[in-house]
């Protein structure tokens, strides 16, 4: 059987994270578009699923039956998920500055045809969840241990279909689905509060029949703890209600919609750099 | 018809930006005009919309197909909703709505897609926009519409707001060159003849459109007579131009951004064969999803360029010589 990436410790995993946090501003400058706020929000709460063993998986065989699986529901936040990627082993980090060229493996949003390691195709909100059931139904149904892991933004969460998974897993009790709601308070034209506001979300999601994990998204080990609580969860499926910062790490990105979708100039990136140092 | 010389073309404002720009003139003028946008409106451009008229704007969250409905639903009560996203989201998210909420009862609503085509460029195929209009010409009664240019755009704008009946408007994101001057007329189910010709017909609608005046250019410098028609209005279709064109050229190349497949070039197809079959070539994307890259690279890659369409005239001509 196929090996699981080796467990790290706290502070070897906040040192990935500034590794991510790097990349993913380097590499949106070079190309001179894309989503920094929404990569930088992500970042702990996927280097724990990658590099803190909380998934299994191996990157020496992407396509391991029983490997678990993510999706990235919001796929505008890829240069997060690529960096990952990369720094696991699955592509080469030397062309993570080719990020939205053509012909580059890294396109703009998630694409399986250029990363077989990407378990999705994503990049229209709302599609996640569904699929991550689907995948872990897969599993069930195969008798095999795979999780699925999706990660959705408080934005994507306005749409419809989301709810409509929401009832699914927990009607069919996928207790092997973990939904990750990066909550970080600000969407495209604006504030959540001011586009669609969301509260009380967390009651919702209990309304719903899940099981409700609050952490803080930013938090090396209460996100260890989440992901262990949520696979500890039997009967009905675990969702993280992860509070964070969007552009996290980057003192002129945080809290700042302007940088949901823009990329740094090359003298912001020297700024970003020295605070990543 | 077109500005300047025959051939010259001087660089506007994107059409969604004249969209943006014509929805508070509307706004101004009508006080049943409101609009729905589902977190993108600094890219469709009904900002403006919102920033003038706050308590006519409403913002739907990331729910295409509950604004859709929701526009439906003001429009059957009398308003005249505009509802507004990328156009990839807005068909495709909110198509059943648009059939049974729009469509099916013959509601007057305005959905207005940006972005489409594959000259969004960096983000990739989940945004771009290239069944749109076979998606939305599927559905009867509703009125389809690609200005090519800032002026049809504003023009359009107005013509579907005094429309009664359900529209599906198209707007790039790219700015287009100004094809038009001010005050040309765009009624819904016209066109127009852009370049006179008598060789060969090239046919096209949004930004493409300037690539096919291109294409009549050079086309025209190896003594080939290409007559350019903008088929602002996809649906209803000029099945008059399209006859005059199959009678009189014997030859049609339909160019757009759009899949072939379900686009103008079949329905133009359609009308010749019900009227004067002729030989036809189709210039567009073809049964497959684009990638990353600059605007310009992919128009290139995926032969979306003058070069492309006047080598479909060059191939359509050869077989028309053949028959
Ligand atoms: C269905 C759909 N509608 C609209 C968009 C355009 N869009 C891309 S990102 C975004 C905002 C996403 O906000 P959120 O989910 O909160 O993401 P985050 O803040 O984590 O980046 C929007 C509206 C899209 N990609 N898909």
């Amino acid at each position: 059987m196929a090996t699981v990436t080796e467990t790290r410790s706290v502070q070897e995993l906040q040192a990935v994270c500034k590794q991510i946090r790097r990349h993913i501003v380097t590499m949106i400058t070079a190309a001179k578009s894309g989503h920094p706020g929404g990569s930088l929000s992500a970042v702990e709460l996927l280097v724990s699923l990658y590099f803190g063993g909380r998934m299994r998986h191996d990157p020496k065989n992407p396509q391991w039956k029983e490997r678990d699986r993510f999706v990235l529901g919001k796929g505008h936040a890829a240069p997060v998920l690529y960096a990952i990627l990369a720094e696991a082993g699955y592509t080469p980090v030397d062309e993570l500055n080719t990020l939205r060229k053509l012909g580059s493996i890294y396109q703009g949003h998630p694409d399986r045809r250029f990363i077989p390691a990407l378990e999705a195709s994503t990049g229209s909100l709302g599609e996640g969840l569904s699929l991550a059931c689907g995948m872990a139904l897969a599993a069930r149904l195969d008798g095999s241990p795979t999780r699925a892991y999706t990660m959705l933004g408080d934005g994507e969460i306005q749409e419809g279909q989301v709810w409509e998974a929401a009832m699914f897993a927990a009607f069919h009790k996928i207790d092997n689905v973990v939904c990750i709601v990066d909550y970080n308070r600000i969407q495209l034209d604006g504030f959540v509060k001011d586009i669609m506001d969301l509260e009380p979300l967390t009651d919702k999601w209990r309304a719903f029949g899940w099981h409700v994990i609050e952490l803080d998204g930013h938090d090396m080990n209460a996100v260890n703890a989440a992901y262990d609580e949520a696979a500890a969860t039997k009967g009905k499926p675990s969702v993280l209600i992860a509070h964070t910062v969007k552009g996290k790490g980057v003192s002129f990105m945080e809290n700042n919609p302007k940088f949901h979708g823009m990329a740094p100039t090359a003298e912001e990136l020297q700024k970003a750099l020295a605070e990543l140092a | 018809m077109a500005t300047g010389t025959k051939f010259e073309l001087k660089m506007g404002a994107a059409t969604r930006e004249a969209f943006g720009r014509t929805l508070v003139e509307l706004g101004r003028s009508n006080k049943d005009v409101v609009v729905c946008d589902a977190d993108l409106s600094k890219s469709t451009m009904t900002t403006y919309f919102a920033q003038e008229f706050p308590e006519r704007f409403f913002s739907c969250g990331i729910a295409e197909a509950n604004m859709v409905a929701v526009g439906a639903g003001l429009s059957s009560s009398g308003k005249i909703a505009f509802v507004s996203s990328f156009s990839a989201f807005l068909l495709n998210k909110g198509f059943e709505q648009l059939r049974v909420t729009a469509a099916y009862p013959d509601v007057n609503l305005k959905a207005v897609g940006t972005h489409s085509g594959i000259s969004i460029g960096e983000d990739g195929p989940s945004q771009m926009s290239i069944e749109d209009l076979a998606l939305a010409c599927s559905l009867p009664g509703f009125a389809v519409l690609s200005p090519c240019d800032e002026v049809s755009m504003r023009a359009v704008i107005h013509e579907v707001a005094a429309h009664k009946g359900p529209v599906f408007v198209r707007a790039a994101r790219a700015k287009s060159p100004i094809v038009y001057s001010e005050g040309t007329r765009f009624p819904i189910g016209g066109s127009h003849e852009l370049i006179a010709g008598k060789d060969v017909t090239l046919i096209s609608h949004g930004l493409l459109v300037a690539e096919a005046i291109r294409a009549a250019a050079s086309l025209e410098a190896e003594g080939i007579s290409a007559r350019v028609i903008d088929m602002y209005s996809i649906k209803p279709l000029d099945r008059d131009a399209v006859a005059r064109a199959a009678r009189e050229t014997g030859a049609i190349v339909a160019a757009e951004e759009h899949l072939t497949d379900g686009g103008l070039g079949v329905r133009i197809a359609q009308v010749t064969a019900e009227t004067t079959p002729c030989v036809m070539e189709f210039a567009g994307v073809n049964n497959v999803y684009a990638e990353s890259g600059t605007p310009d690279e992919l128009l290139d890659k995926y032969g979306l360029r003058a070069v492309n369409i006047a080598a479909a005239a060059r191939k359509a001509l050869a077989r028309k010589g053949a028959r």
